[in-house]
């Protein structure tokens, strides 16, 4: 009998065979906090009677949530998270460093690995072939102290793409799609496995941005196969080393099969309050939109503000419509420079935010007015999300994001591509 | 056995409608932030629930953000245990380690305010209001062993490993 992703990624760590269902414990390869998780999971460290990390070299502690700090109460958890740090002689990557979901992608996550993180988007190095899930605070603290944690062994969703993006037509507009189709609770407790023709072909970046709103249908994991796109990642970012294949068996039991031919799908929208609430652009046309924000970890990599530049060249905001973007981390934001993108953003009337989580969670830097809505290019449109319950929040791609804060409302992006 | 009021919540109640984002820098300080629980669902449930009572909820109950600071501030509202259809898995987990027991039964037979007895051993909960009794499924070994031991950390400085 074959064995799916999560399954070979779980018995090659657990030690024995094991099958969907199972509870098995297991290295924790990777464990890691932002600084919204990271002080309770400090402070349950402390209760559990622990001294030290198991692995403080894989132990990571990002302040990205509030970054740079609006408030002292923040600073003073910023404060307790740099002391452990320095402590424990764990890694720590401080304000204006970036998303962590972003750096875990850049320069931590390898294939094969089990990774832990006090954040929901944790499953977003899945895109690498790890096995990396969402836990909250405790787990974690106990995940890095005793170096373990425990699993089941979650059933398979695969989603089989086939077919060419149409122009126009993004990865998100998938996973928005895929998520409209199967419920926020679709996948609960699954691991979602993606494969086929289109996968093969996709670059990283892409990956990433699946990978990351896999949780968006409930799912313990986003699982992509390890291959040569992962090798070369790998080997662009100086870990080569850690490169190993990764892929299903062909006889693997997954308890269901989702195809998704992608030359049939349309630019995509998440509208208020749910992700799976999904519309497709050009139905949403007139939809008056006073923000616009690209960025977080779905979507503020160096590809999407390429997207968003190359649509906004030589051109201006609507001048009812703001535009915040916040580069997914330092490396992108450098780059972004380079490319010259930077400027062409600033001219067509962006606000460029520091690299971290930015307007995505209401904590700060950009937060809506009653009545107010924003078309982001995050992975979450819940109620008050974005600081204020009477507030409306579009999820969609660079590209529908970008042509929207042209028009001042919801376009379809082929408008003015 | 635990005896209580049901107070009762629709689908798809997200963390940020339990503990919102825009209130993270209490979470620090977890009594100020506990007189907020649920408060975007129910702006009036902090001041009404008492030691005892139940969340009541529909489908999906706790999606969205890994903040186990959720299923922390509905535990230290007094709350016994979460019934809901379905629960997200991050919340479900974290519930757990918590304390905060939480048991996925047909919610669909419970109205606002009805008396409910639950025995959580059997997984059997009674509406003493309307006679409906229903009952919730098992969980796994080691979270019983969890829950039994009052949340994660209190099994962790009890067994010093994690044991199935």
């Amino acid at each position: 009998m074959g064995s799916t992703l999560a399954e070979k990624i779980l018995s090659r760590n657990s030690g024995s065979a094991v099958r969907a269902g199972d509870i098995a414990v297991v290295p924790v390869d990777l464990a890691f906090v932002q600084d919204t998780t990271g002080p309770l999971t400090v402070r349950q460290f402390q209760a559990s009677g622990l001294k030290r990390l198991a692995n403080p070299k894989r132990t990571v502690l990002f302040l990205d949530h509030a970054a740079p700090s609006p408030r002292s109460e923040h600073s003073n958890d910023h404060l307790l998270m740099r002391r452990f740090a320095e402590e424990q002689g764990c890694l720590i990557f401080d304000v204006g460093d970036g998303v962590c979901h972003q750096i875990v992608a850049e320069r931590l996550a390898n294939p094969g690995e089990v990774i832990v993180g006090a954040d929901s988007h944790s499953v977003t190095a899945g895109a690498l072939g790890a096995f990396a899930t969402g836990m909250g605070s405790t787990d974690v603290a106990i995940a890095m102290g005793l170096g373990k944690t425990w699993l089941r062994v979650p059933e398979t969703m695969r989603i089989l793409t086939t077919g060419k993006f149409p122009t126009g037509v993004f990865v998100k507009d998938l996973i928005l799609h895929l998520i409209g189709k199967i419920g926020a609770d679709g996948a609960t407790y699954k691991s979602l496995e993606f494969g086929g023709d289109v996968v093969d072909g996709m670059g990283m970046p892409d990956r990433l941005t699946i990978a990351n709103m896999a949780v968006e249908a409930g799912a313990k994991v986003g699982l992509f196969p390890s291959d040569r796109i992962t090798e070369s990642f790998l080997k662009k970012h100086g870990r080569g080393d850690k490169y190993i294949p990764l892929q299903p068996d062909q006889g693997a039991t997954c308890e269901t099969t989702i195809e998704v031919d992608v030359s049939k799908l349309e630019p995509t929208v998440s509208r208020p309050h749910t992700v799976d609430n999904v519309a497709l652009a050009r139905e949403l046309k007139g939809t008056k939109i006073q923000q616009v924000f690209i960025g977080t970890c779905t979507n503020g990599r160096i590809e999407d503000l390429e997207v968003a530049a190359a649509i906004l060249k030589g051109k201006e905001r609507n001048s009812r419509t703001r535009l915040l973007i916040a580069p997914a981390s330092r490396q992108v934001y450098l780059d972004a420079i380079e490319k010259g993108y930077i400027q062409t953003l600033v001219k067509a009337g962006a606000l460029i935010l520091p690299p971290g989580c930015a307007a995505c969670l209401g904590l700060h830097q950009g937060i809506l007015a009653d009545g107010e809505s924003c078309l982001s290019t995050a992975n979450r449109n819940f109620k008050g999300r974005m600081g204020n319950t009477q507030s409306f929040i579009y999820l969609a791609s660079p590209a529908t994001a970008a042509a929207s804060a042209l028009a001042g409302e919801i376009v379809d992006p082929r408008e003015v591509m | 056995m635990l005896r209580g009021k049901a107070f009762k919540f629709g689908d798809d109640i997200s963390t940020d409608l339990i503990v919102p984002g825009r209130l993270a820098h209490l979470r620090s300080n977890l009594p100020e932030l506990a007189k907020h629980v649920l408060e975007d669902a129910d702006p009036k449930f902090a001041s009404k629930v008492k030691p005892g009572d139940f969340v009541v909820a529909g489908k999906n109950f706790g999606l969205g953000s890994s903040r186990e600071h959720a299923p922390l501030v509905i535990k230290m509202a007094g709350v016994s245990a979460v019934l809901a259809k379905s629960a997200a898995r991050i919340f479900f987990r974290n519930a757990i380690n918590q304390g905060l027991p939480v048991l996925i039964c047909d919610t669909d037979k419970i109205s606002d305010g009805d008396e409910l007895e639950v025995d959580l051993g059997a997984g059997v909960i009674k509406d003493l209001t309307n006679g409906a009794v229903l009952t919730s499924g098992r969980i796994p070994e080691v979270m019983l062993r969890i829950l039994e031991s009052g949340g994660l950390i209190p099994y962790v400085q009890r067994y010093g490993d994690i044991k199935l």
